[in-house]
C-alpha cells in the first residue's frame, strides 16, 4: 500500500469499518502513549541533530578561510622577520590580507590564561600573523617553502588539525541524533506492532465473525490499522508539541555557554519537530498492517 | 452448487464424516437430520468452508475449496447466507448493524427502508438499535435469519434455525425459506424438528439428508 492509499484511507474513512472493532481499552491508551513518549524524546534528538549542524558550519565558517603563522625569532629578528612574512603574504596569490596582531591583541588572546596583566615585552611570546584567504585560497606548501626561505622563524598554521576534528565531532553528534531518530521511530514501530497483535488477539471473535459474513483480510485490517494510525498520529503530535514546549525552556544561545546553549532549533527549525506526527502516524500504518495481515493469515 | 466428492473429517484422531458424496444442485432445498452430535454443524461448517476435508473433494460454486484463498473464500460466503446455532454478533453493535454487516463489508449500500421492512418481517422492527446480549435466544436467532437473507444469497445454509423459536415463528421462517427456494436460491437447513420437516415437504419439494455412522444418506419417506 502507498502513502497515497495512506492519505485517502484517513480522508474518507468506512466509519461502519471502523465500528466493527469494539472500543478498546489499553491497547488504545498505550499506542498514544508510547506515540507522545517517542515524539517527545524525537524532539531532543532533532533539536540536538541540528543544533550540531549549526555548530559545524560555525567552526567552519570562523576557521576555513583563515590561517595563522606564528613567528617564533630573537627579538632583534622579529620585525625584521615579521616584515618578511608580510612582504611573502603581500606576493601570494590567494591572500586576500594579511597582518600582524598588536601587543594588545595578543594580550587579550592569552588574557584567559594568563591573566589580563601580562607583561608581554618581558616574555618571548611568538608574533602571529593572521591572514584571510580570497577567490580559490592559496597553496599552503608553496607558501611554507617560501617562508621557510624568507623567514626561517615563521610556522604556517591553516588551522587544518583543529578544523578537522571539530568538523569530525559535529559531524557525528549530527549522525547521533539522525541515529536516535530512528531508533526510536524502530522502537515505537515496536511497540505499535505489539500493542496491533494484543488488540487483534483480543477480538478474534470479532475477525471470525466478519470472516463468516464475508470479510475480506484488507477489510479486518483497515479497521485495525486506521484505528492505530490516528492513535498515533494524535499521540506524537501531544508528545511533538510538548517537547518544542520543553525546548523553548532550555538557555538560549550564548557564546559563554557553548554547544549546550545552542541546543534548541532557529528560524525554520522550529517547524521540523511539525513531521514528527506525521511520520509517527506513516510509521504506525505499515507497523499495523503488517502485524494485522501477519496476524489474520495466523488466525486462517 | 455445492458438492461432495468421497469427503471425510477427522478431528482429534475421530472420523466424523466418512465417505460422502452429493450434491446440492441449484434450486433444491435440503433438510438435514441426525441424532446431536453426529456431525450436523461440522457438514455445514464443509458447505462454507469454515472447515477443510481431511479427504476428498469439496466444491462450493464449481470451485474446489481446498484451492481457494482467504480472500477468495470470502467472495465465496458472500452468496452464501449463513445461520448460525449460536448466531455469531457482534456483540458491541447494535442489531440493524449486525444484520447489515455483510452489505457493509461487500462495500454496498444499505437502504434504510429495505432494512426497516426485514426486521419487521422477523419481529425486530422495534429492536433495530438493540444490542445482542440484551435479545432472547429467539430474537437472536430471528436477527440471524435476517442477516443472512439481506444479501439475497444463491444459497441458505441454516443451522437449527428454529432451535430457539416458538411454532409460529418457525413457521414464518420456514415459508421465508420456501419462497427463497421459489425464487431459486438453494437451501440446506440443519434440524432435529420432524413437524418443521414435515411441514415443509407438503409446501416445497424438499428431500431429507440424515447422518449415521459417519455417512450422509438420504432419508427414506419414514419421517
Amino acid at each position: 500500500m502507498r502513502i497515497t492509499d495512506l492519505l485517502a484511507e484517513l480522508r474518507q474513512p468506512d466509519r461502519q469499518a471502523d465500528r466493527v472493532v469494539p472500543p478498546s481499552g489499553h491497547t488504545a491508551w498505550l499506542t498514544s502513549f508510547v506515540a507522545g513518549t517517542m515524539a517527545f524524546l524525537a524532539v531532543f534528538a532533532l533539536a540536538l541533530s541540528l543544533a550540531a549542524g549549526r555548530l559545524a558550519d560555525r567552526w567552519s565558517e570562523a576557521l576555513e578561510r583563515t590561517a595563522t603563522i606564528r613567528i617564533s625569532a630573537p627579538e632583534e629578528q622579529m620585525e625584521t622577520q615579521t616584515r618578511a612574512v608580510l612582504a611573502v603574504l603581500e606576493t601570494t596569490p590567494g591572500i586576500g590580507s594579511a597582518r600582524a596582531l598588536t601587543d594588545a591583541e595578543q594580550q587579550a588572546l592569552l588574557a584567559p590564561w594568563f591573566g589580563a596583566d601580562l607583561p608581554l615585552d618581558t616574555l618571548p611570546i611568538p608574533r602571529l600573523v593572521e591572514l584571510h584567504e580570497e577567490g580559490e585560497g592559496y597553496d599552503a606548501e608553496g607558501l611554507r617553502q617560501r617562508l621557510a626561505a624568507e623567514a626561517p622563524g615563521a610556522v604556517l598554521d591553516d588551522h587544518l588539525r583543529w578544523r578537522q576534528p571539530l568538523a569530525v565531532a559535529a559531524s557525528r553528534l549530527r549522525l547521533l541524533g539522525g541515529a536516535s531518530i530512528l531508533l526510536i521511530l524502530a522502537s515505537m514501530a515496536a511497540m505499535i506492532t505489539l500493542a496491533a497483535n494484543a488488540s487483534l488477539a483480543a477480538n478474534a471473535q470479532v475477525i471470525r465473525v466478519l470472516r463468516l459474513v464475508g470479510a475480506r483480510d484488507i477489510y479486518i485490517a483497515r479497521a485495525f490499522v486506521r484505528r492505530f494510525t490516528l492513535r498515533a498520529l494524535t499521540g506524537a503530535g501531544v508528545g511533538a508539541l510538548a517537547g518544542m514546549a520543553a525546548v523553548t525552556l532550555l538557555p538560549s544561545a550564548e557564546a559563554a555557554g557553548g554547544f549546550l546553549t545552542g541546543l534548541g532549533f532557529q528560524g525554520a527549525g522550529w517547524f521540523v519537530p511539525l513531521l514528527l506526527p506525521p511520520i509517527a502516524g506513516t510509521v504506525a500504518f505499515f507497523a499495523t498492517r503488517a502485524a494485522a495481515l501477519r496476524k489474520l493469515k495466523e488466525l486462517t | 452448487m455445492i458438492a461432495f466428492d468421497n469427503v471425510a473429517y477427522s478431528y482429534g484422531g475421530g472420523e466424523l464424516l466418512s465417505d460422502v458424496s452429493l450434491r446440492l444442485t441449484p434450486g433444491s432445498f435440503h433438510f438435514l437430520t441426525g441424532p446431536s452430535g453426529a456431525g450436523k454443524s461440522t457438514f455445514l461448517k464443509l458447505c462454507y468452508a469454515e472447515l477443510l476435508p481431511t479427504a476428498g473433494r469439496v466444491t462450493i460454486f464449481d470451485r474446489e475449496v481446498r484451492g481457494l484463498d482467504r480472500d477468495e473464500v470470502a467472495r465465496m460466503r458472500r452468496r452464501m447466507g449463513v445461520v448460525h446455532q449460536d448466531c455469531q454478533f457482534l456483540d458491541h453493535l447494535p442489531i440493524a448493524a449486525n444484520v447489515t454487516l455483510p452489505l457493509a463489508v461487500s462495500g454496498r449500500d444499505t437502504s434504510a427502508q429495505d432494512l426497516a421492512d426485514l426486521l419487521a418481517w422477523v419481529g425486530l422492527g422495534q429492536l433495530a438499535d438493540a444490542l445482542p446480549p440484551s435479545l432472547s435466544g429467539g430474537e437472536r436467532q430471528r436477527a440471524a435469519v435476517a442477516r443472512a437473507i439481506i444479501m439475497s444469497p444463491d444459497v441458505v445454509l441454516a443451522d437449527e434455525p428454529t432451535g430457539n423459536l416458538d411454532w409460529d415463528m418457525s413457521l414464518r421462517l420456514l415459508r421465508l425459506l420456501v419462497e427463497l427456494n421459489r425464487m431459486g436460491k438453494t437451501i440446506l437447513v440443519a434440524t432435529h424438528d420432524l413437524n418443521l420437516i414435515r411441514n415443509a415437504k407438503q409446501q416445497v419439494a424438499a428431500r431429507v439428508l440424515r447422518i449415521s455412522n459417519r455417512r450422509v444418506q438420504l432419508a427414506g419417506a419414514d419421517l
